[in-house]
């Protein structure tokens, strides 16, 4: 009993299960066109389930990091769908080629979302409705739904959708082209509302829920031990004593691959208890084998001498050195941020059961691209794809560490080892240790000043790292990106500093750091041309040369907005305190903050942060707020923080020398969404790279300190 | 091994515990008690706070064995199905981005609370500095924490 209908966007089935429950299934473009769908093995329970005794289950395909889908992402089914919120309930789905991509990261879920998700919802509705009004014998367009029921307004009768499977199940689906999607913010009853987390119940009583949280029969416990200098091979390691450690079951070598986002070489203890496995490792000594011995020392001499050098032209618009000839004034200024961590809470953990006799692996792993860990396991341990099955368990923070799986390879092949399940669970001296850093960078900038006080040449050389000529993950800058065409004459130029340190995607990757430097010295340009710093950007923002690098009009909302409520240019303010802002757009959203600071000579206080976003329609104002805030504090606590290199290692090794922001010095947050007609976008990202540079740009109101370089502490200033 | 009896949410528990063994991984890994969470093993993030007789304690570099005749609370044992007020407020805050850290969170702000009903934010600043969150939910902490001490008023209230 299954009708299906085929767009261009989406593959819409709804149908009856035995159960009597209805279900209706959307599968995305790509695995339609995979090829790999069959009518027998599709059970297409894939986004929404109604079942005879009114229960509805909304399913969340992706992670959940503490972004908020899996409470946004039904919220929007429920919406189209017509039902309380207090009558759903949502259901985690595993890893399953069927819901398309499954990854946080990249703020693209809502994107992504929004579409099968507002079809799911409405598709369903669609056929409820019709089948009321068939029963009713009136039309379909007299009739409307809401609280989980069809309503006939003249006749004063109601159906709830229990009563409607059946003969909704055998009515044709709809054409999704057909469907009337909400989108406009004004239509919306539960979308944009404030909606606490869906799993606050768990976490507010402490049941089990994150991938540490898994408890298997049988299942040990691991930790591994990997070279501190980067890619370092085991010769030798005294496994034979660490197997005779109290309540050690296993210890051995793992060869390992060079793949240094995969199966690194090390050493697997196991244990009946984590603690025991992790005391053990106390007497364990390992020979290794090294070929490198990167350190920031050596990475700031290189910096240095490659200032100098010309580097590879990425862009040039018109005929930048003519134009600071030219100019009636030059700023110079060079901005430099250190490598960064991800420093997730719950640090990097997976459970995995190996089946030898099937050649099977189950796991449970905290991972932002679970089919990413599935595609390592099946290259690094030869599985078949198809015989991995991958839990989504919710996930202790992600901001981008957990796009890698090196930790999900790690337990599989332990597992397969010991053939025991095994929990492997990292320390914080792994997890700090052994990150895909945020990599550092060193900014050049020459800017002219015409007699207009516009900035009417930028010149551009940007240090950065690279591994054999090609710049690593992370450390990429696009031609494309502000100020270029909006400046007339633009140079970007860039230069390559070789490392051997993991780096990789940082909560919004570049935008996050390289934003603040930007923002840093337009600073210094607007006060050089005797300018305001809104005004002055305002009028950047004005104009553009060929295509534009951002929407200029979106962009400047929100700087207004932002700048109305922070009482930009109406407020005397004390001599020791300053306004500072900054505007950015990455990942779809527009963000611009300004920030007020108090100082007490060089001990400063980030008092308030006034943000606001258009992101367009706001889904979960609690979700949404949240977001904001937290990458307000997060930009506050990484410009606090560090990682440095010595021998190829980490030098720092838990939080008491990587030390996170405390309550006592967060500010308060107001947050402002022009909540636009565009199609949402995501939240996770966006807020946080516009965050540092308000918050130094009133330092130096405030101090008349310009802190170009990152963290705080190398400009002398600390937090009260 | 150590034998040790610990006094659990209200529950004895007889454990063989190794010499030396954190109170953390006692709940953890012998009592698959789970709600408290590692996160720094040295007893500076406070993530996996207890109450120990109802102060706040970093369970990570307690050892298990030398905890016995005290009143340990978890995060399991504050109220299970979430009713007392500090939950109750934490949810409608929704304070939790990740939640990792909350347990730890909730325990430190339930013993602010017994000992100061109606703190303000330096007050709470001070108590809490101690429990790191990665996801920057302190602005929702604090007004969790005043949200939690009127309904414990408003509680305290309708039993007088």
């Amino acid at each position: 009993m299954t009708q299906q209908t085929i767009d261009r966007r989406s593959f819409l089935r709804i149908s009856l299960l035995t159960s009597g429950a209805l279900v209706v299934g959307v599968a995305s473009p790509g695995w339609l066109e995979a090829g790999e769908h069959d009518d027998e093995r599709w059970v297409p329970n894939l986004y929404v389930r109604i079942d005879p005794d009114g229960t509805i289950t909304i399913v969340s395909k992706n992670p959940e990091a503490g972004q908020g889908v899996k409470t946004a992402f039904p919220m929007v089914v429920a919406e189209c769908l017509n039902v309380d919120w207090r009558d759903v309930k949502i259901e985690q789905a595993p890893l399953d080629d069927r819901y398309g991509r499954q990854v946080v990261g990249g703020s693209r879920g809502t994107p992504d979302g929004w579409n099968d998700l507002r079809v799911a919802g409405t598709a369903a509705c669609h056929v409820l409705t019709r089948a009321a009004a068939g029963q009713w014998g009136v039309a379909a367009s007299a009739c409307t739904a809401s609280g989980g029921a069809i309503h006939h307004e003249a006749s004063g009768r109601s159906l709830r959708y229990q009563a409607l499977l059946e003969a909704a199940a055998r009515l044709p689906a709809p054409d999704v082209a057909d469907l009337d999607l909400k989108s406009r913010p004004e239509d919306f009853t539960l979308l944009g509302t404030f909606v606490p987390g869906v799993d606050n119940p768990q976490i507010l009583t402490g049941k089990p829920l994150f991938g540490c949280d898994v408890r298997l029969d049988g299942m040990l416990y691991a930790v591994f031990e990997k070279c501190p200098t980067f890619g370092g091979r085991v010769r030798r390691a005294n496994v034979e004593q660490i197997r005779s450690q109290p309540g050690v079951t296993h210890a051995f070598v793992v060869e390992g691959t060079d793949n240094a986002a995969g199966l690194q070489p090390g050493v697997a203890i196991v244990a009946e208890t984590w603690w025991e496995a992790n005391n053990a490792r106390r007497h364990l000594r390992v020979d290794w084998d090294t070929d490198h011995a990167d350190s920031t020392a050596g990475y700031d001499t290189r910096a240095e001498a490659l200032r100098g050098e010309r580097g590879e032209t990425l862009r040039a618009d018109g005929d930048v050195e003519r134009a600071l000839d030219r100019s009636k004034q030059l700023v110079e200024a060079s901005y430099y941020y250190p490598f960064v961590a991800h420093a997730n809470m719950e640090p990097q953990n997976c459970t995995a059961r190996f089946d030898a006799a099937q050649n099977r692996i189950e796991l449970w792993a905290p991972s932002q691209h679970p089919r990413g860990g599935r595609e390592l396991i099946a290259a690094t341990l030869r599985i078949p794809e198809r015989n991995i099955h991958v839990n989504l368990t919710r996930i202790g923070g992600g901001f981008g560490r957990r796009l890698r799986n090196d930790f999900m390879v790690e337990a599989a092949w332990i597992a397969r080892e010991t053939g025991r399940p095994v929990q492997l669970q990292w320390t914080r001296e792994d997890d700090l240790g052994h990150d895909f850093y945020r990599p550092a960078a060193w900014h050049h900038f020459r800017a002219g000043i015409d007699d207009a006080g516009r900035m009417q040449a930028f010149d551009h050389h940007f240090v950065t790292f690279g591994s054999r000529g090609r710049t690593v993950s992370g450390a990429g800058l696009s031609p494309g990106h502000y100020p270029a065409g909006l400046v007339k004459n633009f140079r970007l130029r860039q230069s390559l500093v070789e490392t051997n340190v993991p780096t990789g995607p940082w909560r919004s990757p570049g935008h996050s750091a390289y934003c603040w430097a930007y923002q840093g010295f337009f600073d210094e340009v607007a006060l050089a041309a005797g300018r305001d710093a809104l005004e002055f950007r305002l009028d950047l923002l004005s104009r553009h040369y060929g295509e534009p690098p951002l929407d200029l009009e979106r962009t400047s909302d929100t700087l207004r907005l932002a700048a109305e409520k922070a009482g930009w240019g109406r407020r005397v303010l004390a001599a020791n305190r300053g306004l500072g802002m900054a505007f950015h757009f990455d990942h779809g959203g527009f963000v611009s903050h300004v920030a007020e600071v108090e100082a007490d000579g060089n001990r400063i206080r980030v008092d308030k942060v006034w943000s606001a976003a258009d992101v367009g329609p706001i889904l979960n104002l609690s979700g949404a707020r949240n977001q904001v805030e937290g990458c307000v504090v997060d930009a506050l606590s990484t410009a606090q923080l560090e990682i440095t290199f010595a021998n190829g290692a980490v030098e720092q090794g838990n939080f008491d020398d990587y030390e996170l922001l405390r309550i006592g010095q967060a500010p308060e947050i107001e947050c402002h969404f022009i909540q636009s007609e565009n199609s949402p976008t995501g939240l996770g990202e966006p807020p946080i790279a516009a965050a540092t540079p308000a918050i130094t740009n009133a330092i130096y109101a405030a101090t008349g300190k310009r802190i170009r370089e990152l963290p705080f502490s190398r400009a002398g200033i600390a937090l009260l | 091994m150590s034998k040790v009896t610990l006094r659990i949410n209200g529950q004895d528990h007889k454990l063989d515990i190794p010499a030396g063994m954190p109170l953390l991984w006692a709940l953890r890994d012998k009592l698959d008690l789970v709600g408290t969470k590692y996160s720094c093993g040295i007893g500076t993030c406070g993530t996996c706070t207890v109450l120990v007789n109802g102060a706040p304690v970093r369970s990570c570099v307690m050892p298990a064995t030398g905890m016995a005749g005290m009143e340990i609370t978890t995060i399991e044992g504050l109220d299970s199905d979430g009713a007392h007020p500090v939950q109750r407020a934490w949810n409608d805050e929704d304070v939790p981005q990740c939640g990792y850290c909350q347990g730890g969170q909730i325990l430190t702000a339930t013993a602010l609370l017994r000992d100061n009903p109606d703190p303000d934010d330096e007050a709470i600043d001070g108590a809490m500095s101690g429990v790191m969150c990665r996801c920057g939910t302190y602005p929702r902490i604090r007004k969790a924490i005043r949200r939690a001490a009127r309904y414990a008023a408003d509680e305290s209230g309708e039993t007088s």
